[in-house]
């Protein structure tokens, strides 16, 4: 019985990523939309494009490799893994001792990874201009993504998500400016990762500015739908970190039972529509940074991680 | 500073100076005049609270005064006579930088990382309240000297120089037992060095027609 009430579990959660992601970004344009007061489309939009575009066919470029074919499942395929090995709703999910913050990183990283090659593949320019861009910007937030984790691992010693979340909810944490510092750090990073506003913008297709976007021109029918739902995931996997490391309240633990999931299945929609609404005001207020102000954006975010880090060693070293 | 609260009046000291080393990183990280004025008054105001906590916990009351002196002046006064200067001088709001500003915060963190092997080399043995204050504070005096050699602005230097100055605050408050004359003294000499340095910043550009420090190395027929 045990056995199958953690397999549902961990079901679920799978599911969850996967049914909320476009919700998530449907809810974060709706909010922004009504910001900018438009009615904007229904939340429920993303779902009815990704149904359009899945019934389309597919145009191919007649030099495109079999690279290009295989991405977008390839980016889907581990961008789902990544976005559900984070906590959501429970800890201590069936397969949680593999949820290692460093795994998920490198699994983000090898999609993105395929998805520059891909925008290099057919040979267009503006492929060749996303993929150099997207590859610059991850040049830098990989380092400051790790540096995070390094501040976090040294907190709670481990990396493994779930054993972080539990210290982070846990009152030995006190407060601490490293966990402070990451938390900025990580927002950042997550902004960049994500093509939000400062770093990017997802709702336009001006060649100057788009990084992103250009990647991806060249695909379309099935193959845009796989890859506008990984995008979408990996908005959720950011929200879901940022919840579970520094918000981990309400996430229901192993051996609780029923009641206990409802709790953090309630609690985890609540902080993903807070975090929703946090991101819809945060992008009407600022404006698009410069493609190379980027550089110093994230320079930033590496710098915090340092920071965190050395603060750390000096409260331990007292 | 036994007991219960220990952990907690800790804990609170350590995120006040920490705070303001971060905010001296924010504001290498500006490059607009006026947001970086902001920032030095927010610095100032992090100042005012950390020497108010440092005053509750030593159980100190002159150091409420120094407190008291860091937030009106500091936050208040000079931050408000800056942007006055700044909007009767007209100048130019964009921040000329040195080096890139990535650059610059590199050097911070390697100047941060030895203040602190500096510090807790040389207090080995002392109070741990007091060796993370000073290191803090040493800190936050080597970034506000990087700050006012990374700019060219004479505004952006004053700033600089000024927060050097919230650092040395935060290094006598950290000290027990510093004598309230010597804080008045520092509080009026910071004063009256601004009114010069305002005096000077009219003068510069009255002659250089510019506050870029770079007029004045030409001037003196120095070459770059």
């Amino acid at each position: 019985m045990d056995l199958i009430g953690a397999l549902l579990t961990q079901g679920l959660q799978m599911a969850l990523v996967l049914v909320a992601a476009p919700l998530l970004t449907g809810f974060v344009r709706k909010v922004k939309a009504r910001l900018q007061r438009r009615r904007g489309p229904s939340i429920l939009q993303p779902y009815r494009d990704l149904f359009r575009l899945l019934r389309k066919e597919v145009v191919l470029a007649d030099n495109a490799s079999w690279l290009f074919r295989v991405t977008p499942y390839l980016i889907f395929a581990v961008t789902w893994v990544a976005a559900a090995l984070v906590p959501t709703f429970a800890s201590g999910l069936m397969f949680s001792w593999t949820a290692d913050l460093i795994a998920i990183i490198a699994l983000l990283g090898s999609a993105r990874f395929f998805l520059a090659l891909a925008g290099l593949d057919v040979g267009t320019s503006f492929g060749g201009i996303g993929s150099s861009r997207e590859v610059m910007i991850a040049s830098l937030a990989e380092p400051a993504m790790l540096l995070i984790v390094f501040t976090l691992a040294l907190v709670a010693g481990s990396t493994q998500l779930s054993t972080v979340a539990e210290f982070m909810a846990s009152p030995e944490v006190g407060l601490r400016v490293s966990v402070g510092l990451a938390m900025i750090a990580l927002i950042m990073v997550a902004i960049a990762e994500n093509g939000r506003i400062p770093v990017d913008n997802p709702a336009t297709h001006l060649e100057l500015t788009m990084v992103h976007e250009a990647m991806v021109l060249e695909y379309s029918g099935r193959h845009l739908a796989m890859i506008e739902l990984a995008g979408s995931m990996k908005l959720l996997l950011y929200l879901s970190l940022l919840a579970c490391l520094f918000l981990p309240w309400g996430l229901a633990a192993a051996d609780m039972g029923l009641g206990g999931h409802a709790v953090g299945l309630a609690s985890y929609l609540g902080k993903l529509g807070g975090g929703a609404i946090a991101l819809a005001v945060f992008e009407m207020v600022v404006a698009k940074m410069r493609v190379f102000r980027v550089s110093e954006f994230l320079s930033a975010a590496l710098m915090l991680g340092l920071l965190a880090t050395l603060l750390l060693f000096l409260s331990r070293s007292l | 500073m036994d007991g219960p609260m220990d952990g907690l009046i800790f804990d609170i000291a350590h995120l006040l100076a920490a705070s303001l080393v971060l905010l001296s990183f924010v504001q290498l990280y500006q490059d607009r005049l006026y947001a970086l004025l902001n920032t030095f008054a927010l610095h100032a105001f992090v100042l005012a609270c950390s020497v108010a906590w440092q005053a509750f916990i030593q159980d100190a009351p002159h150091l409420y005064i120094t407190a008291a002196i860091a937030l009106v002046f500091k936050a208040i006064v000079i931050p408000i006579a800056l942007h006055r200067i700044i909007q009767r001088l007209g100048i130019h709001r964009e921040i000329e930088t040195v080096v890139g500003i990535g650059l610059t915060m590199l050097a911070g963190i390697a100047l941060v990382a030895l203040s602190m092997v500096v510090m807790l080399q040389v207090t080995a043995g002392a109070d741990p309240l007091a060796r993370e204050d000073l290191a803090f504070a040493l800190a936050v005096i080597l970034l506000g000297l990087l700050l006012m050699v990374s700019r060219r602005n004479a505004v952006s230097q004053v700033v600089g120089f000024m927060s050097l100055e919230n650092g040395l605050v935060l290094a006598a408050t950290g000290a027990k037992g510093m004598p309230l004359v010597v804080e008045f003294s520092v509080a009026f000499s910071i004063l009256i060095a601004f009114v010069v340095i305002g005096i000077f910043l009219f003068r510069i550009r009255e002659r250089f027609d510019t506050v870029d420090v770079h007029a004045l190395d030409r001037h003196r027929g120095e070459r770059r």
